[in-house]
């Protein structure tokens, strides 16, 4: 008996030395040389390892830091200048502050603006509907609404929602990380400043075709009229493939363009309630939908040939990637 | 003993409804729309304007890359507008409106129903006959054919396979041109063998058409007693499995050889063309007869016995046209597809155009076609034994989900095929092959990315 | 048309379902069911009872409360739990034996696990396992409760253990033979003692049969455990038969396929698809693997049966089989 318990005592020791010694040399011939900067930025990181920046997590953007010669490349949507601050003080470097971003959904197709044709009934991934044809609506440039930038967001600040059939945006949440807009295969979701006290105004709608046949398909389309590019008085507005667009850095926030917008394509959010009510947005379907025939029409033959050709071209690639999947 | 492919494969019914139904040819509409983009590779370049009469078999659209061809005007007419339509997807693609006027011919298009047997000596001759005549391949992929015909001169073409496995259930459009046509397929195949300079063409046809074998070893034997060049010609009957229609299991079952991954057909030697790749070859060689026309099964089972229908029609007839002629959409049904019901393409947009390479409109019901919903994958194994290529389609599936490209590689997504066999055949319903056709895109874009520097 | 429907590629699907595979293994299990009520009565229907209805509400109130996801019950895959649990459980065997038996198939082994097709190991084999070791009294009565029919057998022991017992003694194999009225008729169709679902091949083998008939399961897994089994006991009994023909040993190959739960798991539970290999190589290693196991139990281990932890030793290297034994791809060497 008591030889047997000397054996084990002898024979465990011996392994647990034997271990030891593979163990050490194992770590002394893996051992990888770093920069101890790297730990130092990524303790001040969120490290929420979302990719927002553009790196693969926290740790690889810590890394870029150090190894770039400056912080101009290099920012963490997340963490915002704060963080950045910080990033900059553990390295001694300067660093410019950047303005907060928000994700907006551009597209105001909802179930009841926006009727379906047809009914989707493959995998529920806005990817795999995209790469299949041009979507169960009228729009083939709208939202398709199987939630790819819901799945795609760490933060939990994207939702669809079930009446509408769009995504909604948590401002509260959105860090501006940019995961949704490249989760989006139809290019709506957009990273847009977020404005002093969140004040924004922006064209909810990106469908190119033409004025009639945008109509046609959903009430709250741009139709490309260009009213609000006459009305903008900072030529914030640009109205391109039956589209406009307007440049945040130059809006002032003013909303003569929502007022004047046909079809209410151009929303504003979070400005104090009163100046809402003489806008047309919130009963937009009866006015709307007949006064602006005549001047959805007139700018829509006008617009010059080159313009109808770059309007074709998204639709083409778009095509040459279906075809791709078909190979 | 039948020959088939190796690995994998599944046995749908075959439901060869409109196999009885003799080719009709479908009166012209009013107006038809010719895209521009009816085959692989680059769109073609419109070269009419609006206003511009057209006669049939002008070419209206010249090739916009090495891998593009012509596209021709299938009717006589005036051009109504040239630009973006939506195809059957509702995507939109060059398309060239032309209002129909009675027929009126291009001049050196031999339109009489004379046999020619005499196969023309100049290689060239037949090449340059079957770009300009825009002929692409007839069997799903709508490759431009001159191209195939053409391989870089250090590969060696061995053997000329003619796909007549139609492995696709429902369809029984070349079932009946087999028929109909035999005569000027085997002509066809034998331009071909003289282009590729091949001493062996192989037909093969699954066993369930027998009449298409009897019919085509007939023509085979009529063809070599009465004139020169038809010999090494042979039909080879195969099992009944599907996808033995796919290019690359019908190499394995005719010629025992595998083509390797990322691998063209012609490095081992073969090139496999469709029979209705090989009647347009007949028709742009012998006649001089553009790709203005091929042959659509209308079909399903919820469509009565009588409109079951296999039509000739000319290209750039719209879809709502046919569907019209023949009574109409079924109530019943609730999907229409154009192509087989396993690698057709569900219909969006029924005011879309056909084009060269439609090969049929199949009415499914909700019984017949609805997914069901997906559950849990129970590791049965099912679509592993299905997949013809020998890959792990539950696997690729998890991976497809969780992102992880490089082991997608590993696992040799970039060889699939997208037949079908593995969501077919899945108990648990997961959509398996919507994952990984998705995924497949995104690494193929990955690997070439990455090849591409270097070159 | 009422409806537009557009969906991917392939259009259409074949006729199979989770639900019509799991129906179809609860098919293939009733004539074994049938027998064992046959030969125990009341006994092996409160068993199959128990078993199966605790199964089914065990992963209902976990589906329903804990995982608060979609109810799976309707799949049919509790109610095979169940039936092969109670098939495993000897005649004898209290109800609560049974209960707690099915609770941990389906509460600890498949739904921890995250639910069908997640769990690692068989649910049933695991159970068996589980209460073979906490309940080793229970799990080894082979006293046999009276049936609707009555069969002229007295012993009280399946035939492995009475081997075993014997071979201990020092008996050898011809004399515990003779002892015991010993023919291969009777493991055919009843064997002296054993758990409800080992005591009739014939019975089990009509469902495999049926199973293959329905395309249910390919039969490389069971084949090549029978294959091993015979291969590795034929060779032991040989060189016994050569020369040690007077004490004998090692059983025949015929007896060591017929007896014990061999059938009942190369057949029901090794080709559980959630715990078998997905190729049909990993298939065939995964098959081997149990046979040499079971085998290696049966002669030289301290139980007289080994299918179950053989079952259970390779179920936990599936994950490496599949990854080492893959499906040959096209055109790759």
């Amino acid at each position: 008996m008591t030889t047997t318990i000397i054996w084990t005592i002898v024979a465990v020791t011996l392994m647990g030395l034997l271990l030891a010694v593979v163990l050490y040399l194992v770590a002394k011939r893996f051992k990888v040389e770093e920069d101890p900067r790297i730990d130092e930025v990524e303790k001040v990181m969120p490290g929420a390892n979302c990719g927002g920046c553009g790196f693969a997590g926290c740790r690889a953007f810590a890394q870029s830091c150090v190894e770039a010669p400056n912080l101009d490349n290099n920012f963490c949507p997340v963490g915002g200048n704060e963080v950045m601050k910080k990033v900059a003080a553990v390295l001694g470097m300067e660093v410019t502050e950047k303005a907060p971003m928000v994700a907006v959904v551009r597209c105001n197709g909802t179930c009841e603006n926006r009727p379906k044709t047809n009914e989707y009934g493959g995998y529920q991934s806005c990817k795999v509907k995209a790469a299949l044809y041009s979507g169960d609506t009228g729009c083939p440039f709208g939202c398709l609404g199987c939630g790819d930038c819901v799945a795609a967001c760490q933060f939990g600040a994207l939702s669809m929602d079930p009446v509408t059939g769009l995504p909604v945006v948590d401002e509260e949440k959105c860090t501006g990380c940019g995961a949704c807009v490249r989760a989006c295969p139809k290019n709506i979701i957009e990273l847009r400043n977020k404005g002093p006290k969140g004040r924004r105004v922006f064209v909810s709608c990106v469908n190119k075709d033409k004025g009639a046949v945008a109509r046609k398909a959903c009430k709250a389309a741009c139709i490309g009229c260009g009213k609000c590019e006459k009305e903008c008085p900072f030529g914030a507005i640009t109205v391109e493939n039956n589209v406009a667009y307007i440049d945040f850095n130059k809006c002032r926030l003013c909303r003569k363009c929502v007022v004047v917008c046909p079809t209410g394509a151009i929303h504003d959010v979070n400005f104090p309630a009163p100046a809402q009510k003489p806008a047309p947005k919130p009963a937009p379907k009866p006015a709307a939908a007949e006064t602006p025939a005549a001047a959805k029409s007139v700018p829509v033959t006008e617009t010059p040939a080159e313009e109808k050709q770059v309007a074709e071209k998204p639709a083409a690639e778009n095509n040459e990637k279906n075809k791709e999947h078909q190979i | 003993m039948k020959k088939t492919f190796s690995i994998g494969g599944v046995h749908p019914n075959d439901s060869k409804i409109a196999a009885g139904s003799k080719i009709e040819t479908l009166p012209l509409p009013k107006t038809v729309f010719i895209s521009m983009n009816q085959h692989l590779g680059a769109p073609a370049k419109p070269t009419v304007a609006p206003g511009d009469r057209v006669k049939t078999g002008q070419i209206i659209g010249e090739p916009g890359g090495f891998i593009s061809a012509y596209v021709h005007s299938s009717v006589t007419g005036t051009v109504k507008s040239v630009g973006p339509y939506k195809d059957l997807a509702g995507n939109y693609a060059v398309h060239v409106e032309i209002a129909v006027e009675p027929d009126e011919w291009m001049d050196g298009i031999d339109t009489s129903a004379t046999l020619v047997k005499e196969i023309p000596e100049d290689r060239q001759f037949i090449v340059d006959r079957i770009k300009n005549n825009g002929v692409v391949g007839l069997g799903g992929a709508t490759f431009p054919t001159h191209v195939k015909l053409c391989p870089p001169p250090e590969k060696k073409a061995e053997c000329l396979i003619l796909n007549g496995a139609e492995c696709e259930p429902y369809l029984t459009s070349d079932y009946r041109i087999m028929l109909e046509q035999s005569e000027k397929i085997v002509i066809g195949a034998a331009i071909m063998k003289k282009v590729l300079g091949v001493s062996r063409a192989v037909i093969g046809i699954e066993e369930n058409k027998p009449e298409a074998v009897s019919k085509m070893s007939a023509a085979v034997a009529s063809l070599q007693s009465s004139a020169k060049g038809y010999d090494g010609i042979e039909v080879m009957v195969l099992k009944k499995k599907y996808p033995q229609g796919g290019e690359k299991q019908l190499i394995d079952a005719v010629m025992h050889r595998q083509v390797k991954s990322m691998g063209l057909p012609i490095d081992v030697g073969a090139v496999v063309q469709n029979v209705g790749t090989s009647l347009a070859v007949y028709d742009a060689v012998q006649k001089n007869m553009p790709l203005i026309t091929n042959v659509l099964t209308v079909t399903g089972t919820c469509l009565p016995a009588g409109r079951q229908k296999n039509y000739l029609f000319r290209i750039g007839v719209p879809l709502s046209f046919i569907a019209e002629y023949d009574g109409g959409i079924p109530e019943e049904a609730v999907k229409v597809v154009s192509g087989g019901p396993m690698m057709g393409k569900a219909i969006s947009n029924m005011e879309a155009t056909t084009l060269k390479g439609s090969s049929s409109l199949l009415y499914l019901t909700e019984e017949q076609t609805a997914r069901k919903p997906e559950s849990n994958c129970i590791r049965c194994g099912k679509c592993v034994e299905a997949c013809p290529m020998g890959l792990e389609p539950y696997l690729l599936n998890k991976l497809a989900r969780n992102n992880m490209m490089d082991d997608l590689e590993q696992n040799a997504i970039q060889d699939c095929i997208e037949c079908g066999c593995c969501l077919y055949s899945c108990p648990a319903n997961i959509p398996l092959l919507d994952v990984i056709r998705v995924a497949k895109g995104e690494v193929i874009r990955a690997m070439r990315a990455r090849t591409a520097p270097k070159k | 048309m009422n409806k537009v429907l557009v969906s991917p590629s392939p259009h259409i699907h074949a006729d199979v379902s989770t639900a019509r595979i799991m129906r179809d293994v609860v098919i293939a299990l009733l004539p074994s069911v049938v027998v064992s009520i046959l030969y125990y009565g009341w006994s092996s229907v409160m068993l199959l009872a128990v078993s199966v209805i605790t199964c089914i509400l065990v992963e209902y109130l976990i589906t329903r409360f804990l995982m608060k996801s979609q109810c799976t019950i309707s799949d049919w895959s509790a109610a095979v739990t169940g039936v092969l649990l109670a098939l495993n459980l000897p005649p004898a065997c209290p109800w609560w034996v049974a209960m707690i038996g099915a609770i941990f198939a389906i509460g600890v082994v498949k739904m921890t696990f995250g639910g069908l097709g997640q769990n690692l190991f068989n649910p049933a084999i695991a159970a068996r396992v589980f209460l073979l070791v906490s309940f080793p009294v229970a799990m080894t009565n082979w006293a046999r409760p009276a049936g609707f029919i009555n069969v002229d057998a007295t012993s009280g022991a399946t035939l492995l253990g009475t081997v075993k017992e014997g071979l201990a003694k020092g008996d050898s194999l011809s004399q515990i033979f003779a002892a015991n009225d010993f023919s291969y008729l009777q493991t055919l169709f009843i064997n002296i003692g054993g758990s409800a679902g080992e005591i009739s091949a014939i019975a089990i083998l009509i469902g495999f049969i049926y199973l293959l008939a329905r395309k249910v399961i390919r039969p490389h897994i069971t084949l090549s455990i029978w294959a091993t089994v015979i291969v590795f006991s034929g060779i032991f009994w040989l060189v016994d038969l050569l020369w040690m023909k007077d004490v004998m040993i090692y059983t025949d190959p015929l007896f060591n396929l017929l007896t014990g739960g061999l059938l009942l798991g190369s057949v029901f539970m090794a080709t559980d698809y959630v715990t078998s290999p997905m190729s049909t190589k990993g298939g065939i290693v995964f098959g081997v693997g149990i046979g040499l196991l079971t085998m290696l139990i049966r002669y030289f281990g301290s139980y007289p049966e080994g299918v179950s932890f053989a079952i259970l030793i390779m179920n936990s290297v599936v994950p490496l089989i599949n990854k080492a034994f893959k499906q040959k791809k096209y055109g790759r060497a």
